[in-house]
């Protein structure tokens, strides 16, 4: 369960997605840096030559590391990528919200939590 | 009644039958405000279910409606501004902050978003040429970001409520199921105990009462029978004095004094 202080400081939103997804989120301003001595952002760019230890690697440092991160948006082809990391995040904060991009449209059967929807409501 | 069904170690007695049934009484007032409570809970998780399919669905249209304003900003600005913004993001304008609803006892948090005033870090972005479709590519993503939100904290609900309704059923079911039955067993076994108890005493007593029958008649027999001998006896010695003696006992003048 979430605690009282654990979402109080969270404020950001993070992003992993493709390029022109990022830059839509990032001109809606949710892009942040963090100051000078680490100079984290809370974005990825993930292309075909991302490979996915990265992708994992940006996931678990936006999931578990980051204590001032609410919302993970990830492209849903993107997810896929690390659909077993995805499925087995069950945590309330942050929340993960896998949205759709360009090239891919959006399916609601991979979802992971319209997935967990559809098995409690036996279908 | 069998000896080995579950039942709480206790002993038969009657204060225990009390303590037992003051808590087969608390078991069922617990079980059916938690029924209530999961029923209240499941009632706002099958709202929060369908309002997460409609949003996303809007989810689908708007984002789809986002990337075309951003493909009008890369034909109008005549090339890839994405390196150019990723480069200039500093800090962030669109911030989410989380506050409180409080649903029969479970805190569900909500995200509400807000812009921070003063900080723009893409002044610069579309200055040459397509300033305005990066204006109104700006302001289609930033509602698309709400709508992400919205979606967001739904989904942050709909991910507690999950595991406080799971925990809720599991509590249910354990008292509907475990501890009210094994309450009742322990009752049932009190009572019967007790009333084992009662029968052996009952016949405890009837015994007792037999036995002191026996006693007395035996006694009484045994009297009797010391009666008569003595009876006989005076006859022998004495039934001449006797017998016309003791007929007016106001007429016996010589009683012998009786010391103690």
């Amino acid at each position: 369960m979430a605690s009282q202080t654990d979402f109080r400081d969270r404020q950001f939103l993070a992003v992993i997605g493709d390029e022109d997804s990022v830059t839509g989120l990032l001109l809606a301003g949710i892009g942040h840096v963090t100051p000078p001595p680490d100079n984290q952002k809370n974005f990825l760019v993930v292309d075909n030559k991302t490979d996915t230890a990265a992708i994992e690697a940006a996931f678990e440092r936006y999931t578990t590391e980051r204590k001032d991160i609410g919302i993970v948006l990830i492209n849903q082809h993107i997810a896929d990528k690390i659909r077993h990391r995805v499925d087995t995040y069950t945590q309330a904060f942050p929340t993960v919200l896998e949205i759709p991009s360009k090239d891919h449209p959006y399916d609601p059967e991979k979802d992971s939590v319209l997935r967990r929807v559809r098995r409690l409501f036996g279908e | 009644m069998s000896g080995a069904a579950d039942r709480e170690a206790v002993f038969p007695t009657r204060q225990s039958l009390g303590i037992m049934k003051a808590k087969l009484k608390g078991a069922e007032t617990g079980h059916s405000l938690l029924k209530r409570k999961s029923e209240a809970l499941t009632k706002r998780f099958r709202e929060i279910t369908r309002r997460i399919d409609e949003a996303k669905r809007k989810m689908g249209r708007v984002m789809q409606i986002a990337s075309l304003s951003l493909a009008e900003v890369t034909y109008a600005v005549g090339g890839n501004i994405g390196y150019q913004i990723q480069e200039s993001a500093k800090s962030a304008r669109f911030r989410i902050r989380a506050k409180q609803e409080n649903v029969s006892g479970v805190l569900l948090p909500a995200f509400e978003s807000y812009l921070t005033e003063g900080n723009n870090d893409f002044a610069m972005t579309g200055l040459g040429k397509g300033g305005q479709q990066v204006q109104r590519c700006r302001e289609t993503y930033a509602r698309a970001v709400e709508a992400l939100v919205e979606l967001a904290s739904l989904q942050t609900a709909f991910v507690i409520l999950d595991e406080v309704i799971k925990v809720v059923n599991r509590r249910v079911n354990a008292i509907e199921h475990v501890i009210i039955p094994r309450t009742e067993n322990t009752i049932k076994y009190i009572n019967s105990e007790l009333d084992e108890i009662d029968r052996e005493e009952f016949y405890r007593l009837k015994k007792v009462a037999n036995k002191k029958k026996l006693d007395n008649a035996a006694a009484e027999a045994d009297r009797q029978h010391r009666s008569e001998e003595l009876a006989a006896m005076e006859e022998e010695n004495g039934a001449p004095e006797r017998a016309s003696g003791p007929t007016d006992l106001l007429a016996a003048e010589e009683d012998e004094d009786v010391i103690f």
